[in-house]
């Protein structure tokens, strides 16, 4: 479904995506974990072409994207394709990024009616349909504002299935969120992956990555140093840069942990 | 005191000269009315080019305003009406008026829309372009709706301030509030009577504006479209804290 390619990205001289390759299959949930800092998001934001790579080739579909060679010719693919590519692999971010002057409904039906064309009715039916999916039927006529970080974060994720996406990427969608409100948005996305939507998440959540994922990759230093089943690599990882994050990550939790219980 | 301040004023031919005054009261409104028009969407068209991804109108578009917002306005309207008749080119007063105002302040709305426009989060333009939008969709649905609500009350002020603005082109013998004022009281002297009426003629026009410039600023605080409803007593209520 998603393949990448030998993938490298510079921000100025900074190398932040080294040779990175990784094909997510359909259906498949591949959660990325690593240290801040270690290239997770860039890695996302180039599937959809937010951020435009160095080097390598990125396949969608079957098909190579975005820019890179045929016949021996470099092919740059125009604005309407890469927009068209992006209106089938969703996104949703970290600060949910809903549009403040839209309702709930609205915000799920502005891109399905003028990025797909479709009618307001049946954008509206589809909307609903999702609102009561995410379990905010209830919401579809209010402002974002007056929802919870929780809601708004369900509302971003059925505004991006509403364009029926064939993969989604999350990033870190549930780090902005207070503690009480994770577990809301992380049992949305357990359904999606039930109903095998092909998933790419960023995450902090290692219960999520553990429980729901079919791979996890680990990063760091803009390098993909390890990747496996879940079990494989939270239990027995084989790289020593791997242990030592699992193991601050499990530390930090243990504090969290007991501060909270204080 | 009061008796000295209200002996000042000599009401002696106001009859014949209010209607005047209205005239020219009428005036100022046409021009503030007439630049508005030209000015508001001028501006937004400027700011579009300013932002934009075309090189060459990015260049004009700052040319423009960093000239316009670099030189008097008089200076501007002595050109229209004083200079270029040299080249052939004439205007009426009214028209030279209208002309410079607008050329001023479609370059200081220029200014407004763009920090408007700049003031959107960064996350609304990616949210946009995650949904396959192209720059154009994401201006019209998503950017401007935002920026307008961000806009409106400084464009309701640069409103005002050009209604007291259009006393400039008594410059150019356009027959508004101040040039009348000035033919009134050289041939009856009652500068006081006559310049202080003026005063209150701008005064009932701009201070009411101003008040609903003030509404408007509460009413579009970003995020609420209506009233916030204040979550406190359902929030306290029906609620236990575990
Ligand atoms: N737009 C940008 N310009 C310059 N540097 C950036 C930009 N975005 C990210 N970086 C840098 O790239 C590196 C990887 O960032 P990022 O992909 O956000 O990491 P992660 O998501 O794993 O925390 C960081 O060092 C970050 O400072
Ligand atoms: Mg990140």
């Amino acid at each position: 479904m998603i393949r990448l390619e030998r993938i490298n990205k510079h921000f100025g001289a900074h190398h932040v995506l080294k040779d990175v390759s990784l094909t997510v299959d359909k259906a498949e949930v591949v959660c990325v974990i690593g240290p801040s800092g270690s290239g997770k998001s860039t890695m996302l934001r180039c599937i959809n072409n937010m951020e435009e790579i160095g080097s390598g080739t990125i396949t969608i579909d079957g098909q190579p994207v975005y820019r890179y060679e045929k016949d021996g010719k470099l092919v740059i693919d125009s604005e309407k394709q890469v927009e068209a590519i992006r209106a089938k692999v969703g996104m949703v971010f970290q600060s949910f990024n809903l549009f403040p002057h839209l309702t709930v409904t609205e915000n799920i039906t502005v891109a399905p009616i003028h990025v797909l064309g479709r009618s307001r009715g049946e954008a509206t039916d589809i909307a609903l349909g999702l609102l009561e999916k995410v379990g905010l039927a209830m919401k579809a006529q209010a402002y974002p504002h007056e929802l919870s970080g929780g809601q708004q974060q369900r509302v971003a994720i059925a505004r991006a299935l509403a364009m029926r996406p064939k993969a989604i990427l999350f990033d870190e969608v549930t780090s902005a969120l207070d503690p009480e409100l994770v577990g809301e948005v992380l049992r949305v996305m357990r359904a999606l992956a039930d109903e095998g939507m092909t998933m790419v998440v960023v995450t902090h959540e290692m219960g999520f990555a553990r429980d729901v994922s079919d791979r996890v990759v680990f990063m760091a230093d803009g390098k993909i140093v390890e990747s496996g089943k879940p079990h494989e690599l939270f239990s027995a990882p084989q790289q020593e840069r791997t242990r030592d994050f699992l193991r601050s990550v499990l530390e930090r939790n243990r504090e969290m942990g007991a501060a909270a219980s204080q | 005191m009061l008796t000295t301040f209200i002996n000042l004023f000599n009401f002696e031919g106001i009859g014949d000269y209010f209607p005047d005054l209205m005239r020219g009261a009428a005036i100022s409104l046409q021009l503030t009315f007439c630049v508005m028009l030209i000015a508001l969407p001028l501006g937004l068209l400027l700011a579009l080019a300013k932002i934009g991804r075309s090189r060459i109108l990015r260049i004009m578009a700052s040319f423009y305003i960093e000239v316009v917002r670099g030189t008097p306005c008089l200076l501007q309207l002595f050109y229209i009406y004083f200079v270029l008749p040299a080249f052939g080119i004439r205007f009426d007063p009214f028209m030279a008026g209208v002309i410079g105002l607008s050329i001023n302040y479609s370059a200081y709305l220029a200014e407004v829309y763009r920090a408007g426009i700049v003031a959107i989060p960064h996350g609304q333009v990616e949210a946009a372009k995650a949904l396959g939008m192209s720059r154009r969709k994401m201006l019209r649905l998503i950017i401007l709706p935002q920026a307008i609500r961000v806009v409106v009350p400084p464009l309701g002020n640069y409103c005002i301030s050009l209604f007291k603005d259009t006393s400039l082109v008594s410059i150019v013998t356009v027959r508004e509030l101040i040039f009348t004022g000035q033919i009134i009281s050289s041939t009856n002297f009652q500068y006081f009577t006559v310049f202080t009426i003026i005063g209150a003629i701008y005064l009932f026009f701009s201070y009411p504006a101003a008040l609903f410039v003030r509404y408007l600023e509460k009413r579009m605080a970003i995020g609420a479209r209506r009233p916030v409803v204040p979550i406190a007593a359902d929030a306290v209520e029906g609620t236990t804290k575990p």
